[in-house]
């Protein structure tokens, strides 16, 4: 079967030197596809590729296999939650919502059973007469995506759908959002520069850089095996050391010679240099497991579901670790004995690839 | 995501919302109806002034400029400006400042109050201050009655002083508004910070304040002048045959002397000095649409504490009741009176046709003529404006808003313009010309514009002089700006998302603008509607040119009034006079109802 979406080769370039350069993706039917990356990296403008707002310089956007690169954008029959919602003010809850079923020229019943429809699945039942000005964040967000979705778009994309949203909505919605969508059974792309909300709603995830996609795959494999230094960092992976390779799955590095059990590269190529990850849940407090290691605290701060570690190995690398609430952790100052898990060990390529 | 979300904001907003086509035939049609109605008849008046006998002649200017008769006119045109320019100004900062750093009860409604001069025909203001100061007027009356004198002991018609007030009366709004919104916007800290460092109240308002109200002081009083400088009715009314702008000069010229040459000679010297005030204006007012520090109101206005800020609140509020309504309390009450007591004779009198002759049409036929004008006048301003107002707000969308302080919004701004300009580069030049364009009719003088009808539009192909059109395409040609200027911030204000949403949503770019558009502008429409209604009702200056003898309007017929002898026709002359200010007031209660944005867009 046919992949829903697939972008090839897609260039944008503006006057002052940015480019969106050589894009190319595949969105499977259902999936929901995160676009993840900092501000800037391109990920707004390839959602406004897709939706036909912008023109490509060159390439192509494939929709069940058919070119639509030069299809108007309201004739692509997609769907776009917009950053701020971008609500019609001048009409209620029923006005917004119904506002593709009537430009796709449904009659008046099917248009009332098709809103009613879609503001129960999106948990806003009998809000059809509300004054969109008059909702709050929550509502909002709830009414954007009911208006995207009333249509039965082949392909809905979600521009930051809870970056307008106070951080308690936005937790409650990373749950129901993909729910929803699911439930919908509908292909979705959604943009955000927050990894958490990406990881969240995603079944896969396409991580963007200066107009570039870096790496693409599941949130799992992302975390686990960041393709590069920068990647690891994004990601909020923090703890990374310069490794030689001693043997398979034996590296040398500043804080003791380590096993590690995942690859990350291709293949050990004993002898070369690389660049090795240390995840934060990596350690356990131990004098007995494999790779033990022994730190001075520096800081230590409780944060309810977790502990947060930062210790100093004697030869100055700064680590950050993360710990279950349950463990004791001794004071500032006091050297601690840990052992670092060699399946939370990654090598990542080499030292000055982005 | 700040930057990025910019620079693609507008992609397609501004490229497809309408075909290339279909911009194209806009333009056409703005265009052609500027180049036929506004610069071909300006231009007929120059080659009447300066090309008389086929050859290109200085002589008229340079003759017209020797005569001393003229020079006198165009210096009392100057310093009679000048003088209710600073008048007005003077007389409006205390108010100013009232309304940016004061809150007190009923504020609004004042504000709403001192506005509708704004709105009031010149022929209603002139026999407002008529009904209040000249010799019949309700003032010497009273004195009269009360001192037991015989004479009127106050004889202000036609001399300059009733001028200058009814000048004042006029513009004291603008002044009001332009300087009291920007005022507002000011942050208070600054004046107190200088308080802190030691200055007294007034040393702050002199070293800090004013110079930060310059720009927007300087701009309301060279808009002022503009008014000022071609006011029409007003001297003509109140100023008698003693005094003469150059506006009515060209107007003596052309309807007692019929001399078309020295007349169209006249509003040569008088376009020059427009045009060069209008640039300034504009240069000017471009400065002021930058706030220093937007506030909001809450943050910057209290209640006025202790009794001396009570006094000068107080104070000056009565001012402004004395100076603006009293005027046109008077005008009401005489209007009403005869013979020392309440009567409505001069109201039916305008109902006959005390002659009884087919030539002589019964008053209320002006009424009707008025009327039928405004509304042709509403419905072609109304197309046009949305014409142009659709076209500037493309234009705005790059230049507006780098007035945004934040430079990577302007650089993503330049990003596009140039992104664009294989396509078409060509279309945004003549966009960013329009606006200016657009308001040029602002700075015209009506007078000249009628004139200029009358030697341009009178020769086939465009043989309009007997028809009814020529009145409706030069109040057409007044109302546009004031049209545009009601539509474009409502259409400013949209956010291109929503036309993207909707488009993304199946709406073709004619739906968007059904849908979108239409819907959003509809409240600035009627304000515009309401505007160009009011405009086309009181014009007087273009339409006592062109308006023909059978077919009065309103400010024409009060005008002949005023030239017949006799109590009764003076008394319909108020009574007319006092119809149209009820309609223009009614008319502007909508607008301040409905309205987008301020008067301070002009």
């Amino acid at each position: 079967m046919r992949p829903l979406l697939e972008l090839r080769n897609l260039n944008k370039s503006y006057p002052d030197g940015w480019t969106l350069s050589d894009v190319s993706l595949i969105v499977e039917r259902r999936e929901i596809l995160g676009l993840l990356g900092p501000s800037g990296c391109g990920k707004t403008t390839l959602l406004r590729l897709i939706s036909g707002l912008e023109i490509a310089d060159s390439g192509t956007v494939l929709v069940d296999g058919e070119d639509v690169t030069d299809v108007a954008p309201h004739r692509r029959g997609f769907g776009l939650m917009f950053q701020e919602y971008a609500l019609f003010p001048h009409k209620d809850v029923f006005g917004n919502v119904a506002f593709g079923l009537r430009m796709a020229g449904l009659d008046a019943g099917e248009i009332a059973g098709r809103v009613t429809e879609t503001l129960a699945l999106v948990g806003l039942e009998g809000f059809e007469r509300r004054d969109v000005n008059q909702l709050s964040g929550g509502e909002r967000q709830r009414v954007a995506l009911a208006r995207s979705l009333a249509p039965e778009p082949k392909l809905l994309m979600l521009d930051e759908p809870l970056g307008a949203l106070d951080r308690a909505l936005r937790e409650r919605l990373m749950d129901e959002l993909p729910a929803i969508l699911h439930r919908a059974g509908v292909t979705v792309i959604s943009v955000t520069h927050d990894q958490e909300e990406a990881f969240a709603i995603s079944d896969r995830v396409a991580l963007m850089r200066s107009g570039e996609v870096v790496q693409i795959g599941t949130p799992q494999a992302l975390y686990r095996q960041p393709r590069s230094t920068w990647i690891a960092r994004f990601l909020g992976l923090t703890n990374v050391l310069n490794a030689k390779i001693v043997a398979v799955e034996r590296v040398r590095t500043v804080v003791g010679t380590l096993d590690v059990k995942s690859p990350g590269r291709d293949g050990w190529d004993v002898g070369s240099e690389a660049q090795l990850l240390v995840r934060p849940e990596a350690a356990s407090v131990s004098k007995s497991g494999p790779n033990r290691v022994n730190l001075q605290v520096t800081g230590c701060s409780f944060r309810g579901m977790h502990w947060q570690l930062d210790a100093r190995h004697k030869s100055g690398v700064e680590l950050s670790f993360i710990f279950s609430a349950g463990v004791d952790l001794p004071p500032v100052g006091e050297t601690l004995a840990l052992s670092l898990n060699p399946r939370a060990l990654t090598l990542l390529g080499d030292k000055t690839q982005a | 995501m700040g930057n990025l979300s910019e620079r693609s904001a507008r992609g397609w907003a501004a490229e497809s919302r309408l075909s290339s086509l279909g911009r194209l035939l806009i333009y056409a049609i703005l265009l052609s109806f500027l180049v036929l109605f506004y610069f071909y008849p300006l231009t007929a008046i120059l080659r009447l002034s300066l090309i008389p006998e086929g050859r290109l002649s200085l002589e008229p200017l340079t003759k017209l400029i020797r005569t001393s008769r003229y020079l006198e006119t165009l210096w009392f045109t100057v310093w009679q400006a000048a003088l209710s320019t600073l008048l007005t100004v003077l007389l409006a900062l205390p108010g100013c400042y009232i309304f940016a750093r004061y809150d007190f009860p009923g504020k609004s409604v004042i504000r709403a109050l001192t506005t509708v001069p704004f709105v009031l025909p010149t022929m209603v203001v002139s026999l407002a201050f008529t009904s209040l100061l000249g010799p019949r007027g309700l003032l010497n009356v009273a004195l009269m009655q009360l001192l037991r004198l015989d004479q009127p002991p106050l004889n202000l018609q036609h001399t300059v002083f009733i001028i200058l007030l009814a000048h004042v009366f006029y513009n004291y709004t603008l002044v009001l508004r332009i300087v009291g919104t920007y005022w507002s916007n000011l942050s208070p800290q600054v004046e107190e910070a200088a308080r802190m460092l030691g200055s007294s109240r007034w040393r702050a308002i002199r070293e800090v304040t004013l110079p930060l109200l310059i720009p927007a002081i300087a701009a309301a009083a060279v808009l002022v002048f503009i008014f000022d400088f071609t006011s029409f009715g007003v001297v003509l009314v109140l100023g008698g045959p003693r005094f003469a702008t150059l506006e009515v000069e060209i107007y003596r010229q052309t309807v007692h002397y019929l001399n078309l040459p020295l007349a169209a000679a006249l509003s040569v010297i008088q376009i020059l000095f427009t045009f060069g005030l209008m640039a300034v204006y504009t240069r000017l007012q471009a400065t002021t649409a930058l706030p220093i520090e937007l506030r909001s109101r809450r943050a910057t206005q209290r209640r006025p504490q202790g009794w001396r800020q009570q006094l000068f609140v107080v104070g000056n509020l009565a001012l402004m009741v004395v100076l603006l309504v009293l005027p046109m309390l008077a005008l009401l009450e005489r209007s009403l009176t005869l013979g020392g007591g309440f009567s409505l004779t001069f109201y039916r009198e305008l109902f006959r046709n005390p002659r009884g002759s087919a030539f002589y049409v019964p008053p209320v036929a002006a009424v009707r003529n008025s009327v039928g004008f405004a509304l042709a006048t509403v419905g072609l301003s109304v197309v046009l404006g949305i014409m142009a107002a659709s076209t500037l707000d493309g234009q705005a969308t790059r230049g507006g808003s780098a007035q945004v302080n934040s430079s990577a919004v302007a650089e993503s701004h330049t990003k596009l313009a140039h992104s664009r300009r294989p396509r078409g580069w060509w279309l945004l030049r003549l966009r960013r010309l329009l606006d200016p364009v657009l308001m040029l009719p602002l700075g015209t003088s009506a007078v000249t514009l009628g004139l200029g009808y009358i030697v341009a539009l009178d020769e086939p192909p465009l043989d309009l002089r007997t028809s009814p059109a020529l009145v409706v395409l030069a109040h057409t040609l007044v109302a546009l700006p004031f049209v545009v200027r009601s539509i474009l911030p409502a259409l400013r204000s949209i956010q291109p998302q929503l036309r993207e949403a909707a488009a993304i949503l199946g709406a073709s770019p004619w739906s968007v603008w059904r849908e979108v558009d239409l819907p959003i502008m509809a409240r600035a429409l009627v304000v515009g509607a309401v505007f160009a209604f009011t405009v086309s009702m009181g014009e007087f200056g273009a339409t006592s040119l062109i308006a023909r003898p059978e077919r009065p309007t309103m400010p024409v017929a009060i005008f002949r009034f005023l030239g017949r002898p006799g109590t009764v026709n003076y008394g319909q002359a108020l009574a007319m006079s006092t119809l149209l200010m009820l309609v223009c007031t009614v008319g502007f209660l909508m607008i301040e109802r409905f309205r987008v944005g301020g008067l301070e867009e002009f």
